[in-house]
């Protein structure tokens, strides 16, 4: 086996056994780079030189702890030290930020080695990383589909081997519907678990930092570097952080998994329904209580989103205005001019069409009937997750209602293309842990299966991921980069 | 037809913490432009806000002493609109739920008393400041200096309960002293740290609904606010009685010219498009910290006056001058630990020294004379060390170099002669050298005295103590 | 639900976004579909229900009154696209 094949587990052994050096693995996971990514383009700033460095480095010090020596990714809306943050746009294609965001400081304290950035939906907006100002990110398990958004670039790296693990956000979905759509982990913490700050911010009351892995444990590590307080954001509570790999128990004895019926409803392709349904079987023969519940207001959640994320992505990027940083119209005359012109030549379509969306829904008339109303239907849909976890320990469904669509085949209608996010983003409504598994696949394709948990009560999902990973070899499938590049 | 004005008052006073609002960039003035920033209050990618604890509890204490209910709840909102002083493009301020409302103060003009309500108070963070080049019509381009972002503000927002252009005055002039004894903000006008709107309408007196408001801004002194509301009052009346229609705008006061002048060209509107700000979790305020705060409050101007009446006997009048600002009544209070008569002392720090600060357009926190040297003055006039016409010269002297009185008579020679056997060899030169005033006294023209007196004063260079002389003269004469 | 030519102008005003004449129409379409999309929380009787602002039932999260070195102004600068006397410099306000 190559260095770049291992998990996140293994090159710790490697490394502690003295098997092979953290420059041996960067150099590795280099050359993996440089064999796939004409394929999977994955990355939007690759930093060799800067990568072999930190490797250097880590060597130089020897013993081996924590991060050390593990090669990583960030998605390109985590601010990093001197390395370009893009999130995708033209707004901020040369923007170098000076500070880093508290994940990326975490995760460099603990010896990590930062690649680079990751692709994405221009400012997370999007659900198959097409929305990228500079090109799509493929689907490592088929070159012809998405890797699922907006955090696409993260999934496919980790999927395609090009990294073993890499932080992306979750504001309705982002984290676990690419994970499901490339076949790996994808963990999104409790809103308020893991910091926000240096995150470039898409919609504050929902974005979260997530984990990609290709196994639960890597997983359950990689959250123990980055959760905790950080008294830089307001909305990074205090509490007990646990350690999170101690959840990691083949045990779901007596635990309550809850289904609710409206995830396994009319527009989730049977094949999707099936597998998951199968997934649920194995709790149940592991010793786990399987019962069906009701989360009435679900249907609710997705147009509740399409409210209230444009209407904070309205606030949180009038920022872009050509002043400070950033992409600026030189062109115009005065300074409303520059604004507008600025922000229409520096912002793609998507992300214009929300900022108009949201811009509207706060405007005055409208506040009442669209944002208002859309803040008491969040809490009807929290409150139902509050009744079923009254009783139930975890609820189970499927991530995304398909597997991986085509390129191109879902852009031009946005309601199509949000649909993506219609059993993901209720978690966020209600700021709760989620997180994608991968539990089989169709025609080839990745299924995801979708855990969701109390609000901090990650070791749940931990431990059932981890006991259906004992029982399952889904994640050790790996993608052959097969299927026509266009 | 006769008018009534009718104003309302929105002032935004910067609270004295050591950084800001939002971030830890110092909250000092005056430094070079943005060297007072970071990533927060200069809006960068990712950035989030944590507030000072302090800027809650000063906003608290302001509302204790501008009477307010103090809010069990409250929360930060965003108020959204372009400029390019405004990093994030939206301010974090308070839209619903203000930390304080529903209190009043108490004004008196032309000895009426009156109570003004006082809507609202709450907590925002200050914009930059935008440099032109030339006027902001003119320039072609501006520079933007962020320093002042992210600054904690109270914005403090007042019933249209005002109604004359001195009622406006007399309401800042109390609410700065409220403020300055609380101890929440130094209120400098001219650095900007008290700031004032006036919101001016006028109606024929009886007439219920109020006439089409304007809002004056950049309004930076106690002058310009009453002579922008009357140049204001005077514009909405003519413009009336002219059967000219007023629109509601923003004016800008213009002082080179002293006129407002409307300051967009076409009315642009305004949408803030505010909703709460989920980067900050609310506030819950409890009782015990308010009244945690409450006890820690300083004496108020109110107290204080009520105090040095009763303590000193001053009057009304002269106990409202002392209590217009902390620094007075420290200086007043501090005196009074050297010197037994409070009206006295009330007499020279609201004449001379009043007097000698405003020609030289300073406040009393920068005046050199110390209190305890003001009271050995007053016990020197006591002692007939010097004479009260000495005394204000000397006054000058402690004013322009801070020494102490003693030294000041000593170094040049000023004491006055109160000694008896110095005194009578004078005036018996005097009597020698002035027969016919002598005669002219002892034929009953009591007024030679006078002159006499005076001769004696010119022979001493003014030092000799006048009771004394008048003593010894009348006991020559007399013998 | 439709949104007007009219309607997405002013959005787009008070967005600060500069609209091609050919883009409005397809503003309005995309706006009007979603708007119609979430016209379905009216289905829901929200009579009494409290708007949910926060999701974390975390209240009074403070920082010290503490003053930090403030930032290198080089570095603050560093990002902008047009700087004068340590200055961001923008064309004139009118
Ligand atoms: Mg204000
Ligand atoms: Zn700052």
């Amino acid at each position: 086996m190559e260095l770049y094949e291992l998990t996140l587990r293994e090159l710790q052994q490697v490394l502690h056994k003295g098997e092979a050096s953290a420059t041996d693995i960067t150099k590795s996971v280099l050359g993996r780079i440089h064999e796939v990514e004409e394929k999977i383009k994955a990355f939007i700033t690759l930093d060799e030189e800067g990568a072999i460095n930190q490797a250097q480095q880590c060597d130089a010090r020897g013993a081996y702890s924590g991060l050390d020596g593990i090669p990583y990714g960030l998605k390109d809306l985590i601010c990093s030290q001197g390395m370009k943050t893009t999130c995708a746009s033209r707004m901020l294609e040369n923007f170098v930020p000076f500070y880093d965001a508290t994940v990326a400081a975490r995760l460099k304290a603990a010896g990590g080695i930062l690649l680079g950035k990751l692709n994405l939906d221009e400012f997370a907006m999007g659900s198959s990383t097409e929305q990228s100002a500079f090109f799509p990110t493929r689907n490592p398990w088929d070159l012809t589909r998405v890797p699922g958004g907006s955090s696409g670039g993260s999934a496919a790296a980790v999927a395609a081997r090009e990294l073993p693990f890499a932080l992306g956000t979750d504001t309705g979905g982002s984290t676990r519907q690419p994970a499901s759509y490339c076949g790996v982990i994808g963990f999104k913490p409790t809103y308020g678990r893991v910091s926000r700050y240096g995150v470039v911010a898409y919609a504050s009351s929902l974005d979260q930092v997530g984990v990609f892995s290709r196994e639960v444990g890597d997983c359950a590590q990689v959250l123990n570097i980055i959760a905790g307080k950080d008294p830089l954001d307001s909305t990074c509570v205090e509490l007990e952080k646990p350690d999170f790999t101690s959840f990691l128990k083949d045990d779901v004895k007596d635990l309550k998994i809850a289904y609710p019926r409206e995830y396994f409803q009319k527009g989730i392709d049977s094949g999707v329904k099936d597998t998951v349904k199968q997934a649920l079987l194995k709790y149940e023969e592991l010793g786990a209580i399987v019962e069906e519940v009701s989360l009435p207001h679900s249907e609710y959640a997705l147009p509740t989103y399409y409210l209230v994320a444009p209407a904070e992505a309205s606030a949180n990027l009038a920022r872009f205005d050509g002043v400070r940083y950033g992409f600026r119209d030189f062109q115009a005359e005065n300074v409303v001019g520059m604004f507008s012109s600025t922000r229409a030549e520096g912002f793609g379509d998507e992300v214009k069409m929300r900022i108009m969306l949201g811009t509207y829904a706060l405007s005055s008339g409208y506040y009442d009937a669209y944002y208002l109303k859309a803040l008491k239907v969040r809490r009807l849909i929290k409150e139902d997750f509050d009744n079923v976890f009254a009783k139930f320990d975890l609820i189970v469904a499927p991530t995304t209602p398909t597997t991986a669509f085509k390129l191109g085949e879902q852009v031009g209608d946005p309601l199509t293309l949000y649909m993506n996010d219609i059993l993901t983003v209720p978690v966020n409504m209600a700021g709760l842990p989620g997180m994608s598994i991968p539990c089989g696949f169709l025609e080839g394709m990745p299924v995801g299966l979708q855990l969701i948990g109390r609000a901090f009560d990650e070791g749940t999902l931990l431990r059932a991921a981890y006991a259906f990973e004992q029982h399952s070899d889904y994640h050790q499938a790996k993608p052959d980069l097969g299927g026509e590049l266009i | 037809m006769n008018f009534e004005t009718v104003i309302g008052l929105e002032i935004h006073v910067e609270l004295k913490t050591r950084s800001k609002i939002f971030c830890s960039c110092s909250n000092e003035f005056g430094a070079e432009p943005n060297t007072n920033v970071c990533p927060i209050c200069s809006g960068f990618p990712g950035m989030l806000p944590v507030l000072n604890q302090q800027v809650v509890e000063y906003a608290i204490k302001a509302g204790l002493a501008l009477n307010c209910e103090i809010a069990d709840y409250c929360k930060f909102d965003r108020k959204n609109y372009f400029y390019p002083d405004l990093p994030k493009a939206y301010q974090i301020s308070q839209f619903d739920l203000p930390i304080c409302k529903k209190g009043y103060l108490d004004i008196e003009v032309d000895g009426v008393k009156k109570r003004i309500g006082i809507t609202r108070a709450h907590l925002e963070e200050d914009a930059g400041k935008l440099v032109h080049q030339g006027t902001i019509s003119s320039t072609p381009f501006s520079l933007v200096d962020l320093n002042r972002s992210g600054v904690p503000l109270l914005e403090i927002v007042s019933e249209p309960d005002l109604r004359s252009s001195k009622e406006a005055r007399a309401y800042m002039e109390k609410l700065r002293s409220l403020l300055l004894f609380a101890g929440v903000s130094d209120c400098k006008m001219e650095e900007g740290s008290l700031r004032c709107d006036a919101n001016v309408s006028v109606r024929p007196y009886g007439q219920k609904t109020l006439g089409t408001r304007t809002e004056i801004k950049n309004l930076n002194s106690f002058r310009a606010v009453e002579k922008a509301i009357d140049f204001e009052v005077q514009r909405h009346i003519e413009a009336i009685e002219d059967g000219e229609e007023l629109i509601q705008e923003t004016r800008t006061w213009e002082e080179d010219q002293q006129i407002t002048r409307s300051m967009r060209s076409k009315e642009e509107a305004h949408d803030y498009r505010y909703f709460p700000d989920p980067d900050l979790p609310p506030l819950r305020i409890s009782r015990e910290w308010v009244n945690d705060l409450r006890l820690s409050m300083p004496e108020m101007p109110e107290q204080a006056r009520e105090r040095i009446m009763d303590q000193f006997g001053l009057s009304a009048y002269d106990a409202g001058l002392l209590t217009l600002s902390p620094d007075l009544l420290a200086f007043f209070d501090e005196c009074t630990h050297y010197y037994h008569d409070g009206k006295i002392i009330a007499n020279w720090m609201m004449g001379e020294m009043s007097k000698l600060l405003n020609q030289k357009n300073l406040d009393i926190g920068q005046c050199r004379i110390r209190p305890a040297h003001m009271a050995e003055m007053l016990n020197l006039i006591d002692q007939g060390r010097i004479s009260g016409k000495m005394a204000k010269e000397v006054f000058q002297v402690m004013f322009d170099t801070g020494s102490s009185p003693e030294a000041i008579i000593k170094e040049r020679g000023m004491e006055q002669i109160s000694d008896e056997a110095t005194l009578e060899k004078i005036i018996l030169e005097v009597i020698a050298n002035n027969p016919g005033a002598v005669e002219d006294y002892r034929n009953g023209k009591k007024k030679a005295t006078g002159f006499l007196v005076g001769q004696v004063m010119q022979a001493t260079r003014g030092q000799a103590n006048p009771a004394l002389v008048n003593q010894i003269l009348a006991r020559k004469l007399n013998s | 639900m439709t949104i007007s030519i009219k309607e997405v102008e002013h959005v787009a005003v008070l967005a600060r976004l500069q609209l091609k004449e050919n883009e409005k129409e397809k503003y309005a379409r995309h706006m009007g579909s979603v708007l119609q999309y979430v016209d379905k929380l009216n289905q829901l009787d929200t009579e009494g229900v409290e708007p949910l602002d926060h999701i974390l039932p975390v209240f009074n999260v403070f920082r010290e009154d503490q003053v930090k070195p403030a930032s290198n102004r080089e570095e603050i600068l560093a990002n902008a696209p047009l700087v004068e006397a340590g200055q961001y410099k923008v064309p004139k306000i009118i």
